[in-house]
């Protein structure tokens, strides 16, 4: 784990779906602390190239390589699944586009963010409470609302739950499938900014799916255009996102309405 | 065939065969849930249908069988099995715990200590510990084959955060053998520390989830626990009516409109035990016979058993076993 090694290195990871392609020949490194961000329109395999980085999906070709603390670089792709399940609870995180997909709609708030220390042998009731309630509080949930369930909560908190829930273990890489999606412009700005504050303050690694311009413009580091699964530009988000070099990056920049 | 209309304890050799096979696997892999092909049973699934397919291909003809509904020996779904057998195996059937070699029972652990040589037969009515936390059965397969159970401390957290307390009374989940998270079916948790390093062969039949698992004899079973709400047997506060016993799972029974309960004994031969040794009810007993409960956990705990099974009169068990009328669903 020194400085000149990358967090994540992808090689070549191809995904197929019959005679379709999902995402074709993607390679690109993640340093530590560095913000990744995927935009292209819908179809273009943006989803499918997260979800096999997370380990959702199994990848036909390709390695994904990623620097774990005891024992440097791992492939993901052909690690046992106990130890990807582990991992994928202690040093990865994956926040959904929906919330329903990232939380126990059933169980209290409190019990969804202490998840996965309990799945990682806590096993003190009242430690596992007091993060819980200091994690809600960092997400700006009130403490009060701990034992509510997630569908009392409006779409934002049930978004900003999900990223308590996900970053209780201390993560260093996080994979977000547009994560402002499906929340108003007024909420989405609030979630920005605590995700901002949150990636700087932890030194995380993202990778973030999204379509909206906006959102890579503040988060992101480095960006990557997708278009038909193949990544057709990619480089310093300031730099793709004001002199877009390829034709369908223009076109994707040209297209964001104008207030 | 044996001059019956039926072969030796109702199923035929070849069903008795794959039974045992499932049996002996799940004595191997303590606490794990080994599929068996469960065959139609002449009772409503519900009824112990798994258990009575265990019992059916572990019985000898010179076993002694005892059959017990949530302790007693006397109530339908008892005496029906217990008659069952009687007719289909002839084997010898008791109500007395220590002269049982197979004991089959619905929720409940007897009060007397097992021993070696004896086998415990549970109906089991739902396997999956797992199954209301993750309804996808190919996912729950997986978390146990990964051991990963996490989320079974979810549920005991969200009692904590509910209730104050882990409010789960019965179906609490054990660790076995330190490797699989297992449902001890439906026994009250204060019967759980007696599952652990029993002397006796504790088998577990559910016969609509077509599942068998074990618990070897002296097998380590931990109940789930947080270091700061350790796991605790509970029962009722109170002291059996009849017996006078104070240390025996209890049964709240309500004897009339006017708020008036008792608790008795639940497991039936033993309370009947102790009367015949001359033990009677305390002066302690009578008082709290009279008194509501104190204890809210006790009510809902009896209101639990009450609603799991039918309704029982404090009566002493039957010793001639078949004799007693079995009312409507008797088969």
């Amino acid at each position: 784990m020194t400085a000149d090694t990358p967090l994540l290195s992808v090689r070549g990871i191809s995904k197929r779906y019959g005679a379709r392609t999902g995402c074709a020949d993607v390679s690109f490194d993640l340093w530590p602390s560095e913000v990744m961000g995927i935009v292209g329109e819908s179809g273009s395999g943006k989803s499918t190239l997260l979800n096999c980085l997370a380990g959702h999906l199994a990848p036909d070709t390709g390695a994904i390589l990623y620097d774990t603390r005891a024992e440097g670089p791992r492939d993901l792709v052909t690690m046992a699944e106990p130890e990807r399940r582990m991992l994928a609870r202690t040093d990865l995180a994956f926040v959904h586009q929906n919330p329903r997909d990232g939380l126990r709609m059933g169980v209290s708030a409190g019990g969804n963010v202490g998840e996965r220390l309990m799945a990682t042998g806590a096993r003190h009731y009242g430690r596992i409470r007091a993060a819980a309630i200091d994690w809600l509080g960092r997400v700006e949930i009130a403490a009060d609302r701990v034992d509510d369930p997630p569908r009392a909560f409006s779409g934002g908190m049930q978004q900003r739950l999900q990223l308590a829930r996900n970053l209780v273990t201390g993560p260093r890489l996080v994979f977000m499938d547009e994560p402002t999606g499906g929340l108003d412009v007024s909420v989405q700005a609030r979630l920005l900014d605590l995700l901002r504050g949150l990636v700087r303050q932890m030194g995380l690694s993202a990778v973030i799916v999204t379509h909206d311009l906006a959102v890579v413009r503040l988060l992101a580091d480095r960006l990557m255009v997708m278009q038909g699964g193949r990544v057709v530009e990619s480089g310093l988000t300031d730099q793709v996102l004001d002199d877009p070099a390829h034709p369908y990056t223009q076109l994707l920049v040209s297209s964001v309405l104008q207030v | 065939m044996t001059g019956t209309d039926y072969t030796f304890a109702y199923l035929d050799e070849d069903t008795k065969r794959m039974i045992r096979r499932a049996l002996l696997k799940a004595v191997a892999i303590p606490g794990y849930q080994v599929p068996f092909a469960s065959r139609e049973m002449p009772m409503p699934y519900g009824w112990g249908t798994g258990g009575v397919q265990v019992t059916a291909a572990c019985l000898t003809p010179e076993d002694r069988l005892k059959v017990i509904d949530q302790g007693a020996d006397d109530t339908t779904n008892a005496v029906s099995i217990r008659r069952f057998f009687q007719r289909v195996a002839g084997v010898a059937t008791t109500t007395r715990t220590a002269e049982a070699t197979v004991i089959q029972t619905r929720h409940r652990i007897p009060e007397t200590p097992l021993t070696e040589g004896q086998i415990l037969v549970f109906q089991v009515p739902i396997p999956e510990p797992l199954r209301f936390l993750e309804p996808r059965e190919p996912e729950t397969r997986r978390m146990h084959a990964l051991a990963d159970y996490g989320l079974m401390h979810v549920k005991l957290y969200e009692d904590i955060a509910r209730h104050g307390a882990i409010a789960t009374a019965y179906a609490y989940p054990v660790t076995v053998a330190g490797r699989y998270v297992a449902d001890p079916s439906p026994i009250p948790k204060f019967d759980n520390p007696k599952l652990s390093d029993s002397p006796a062969l504790q088998l577990f039949g559910a016969g609509r989830e077509q599942r068998i698992y074990a618990i070897p004899p002296h097998t380590r079973v931990v109940s789930l626990d947080f270091e700061d709400h350790p796991f605790a047997a509970t029962k009722a506060a109170g002291v059996c009516a009849l017996c006078g016993d104070d240390a025996s799972y209890l049964d709240e029974v309500i004897v009339d409109d006017a708020g008036g309960r008792m608790f008795v004994c639940s497991d039936t031969d033993h309370c009947a035990g102790r009367r015949a040794a001359g033990l009677g009810p305390s002066a302690a007993a009578g008082a709290a016979a009279a008194r509501p409960p104190e204890h809210r956990g006790a009510a809902a705990e009896a209101a639990v058993c009450a609603a799991a099974g039918p309704a029982r009169a404090p009566v002493p068990p039957d010793p001639a076993g078949g004799q007693h009328p079995a009312p409507e669903a008797a088969g």
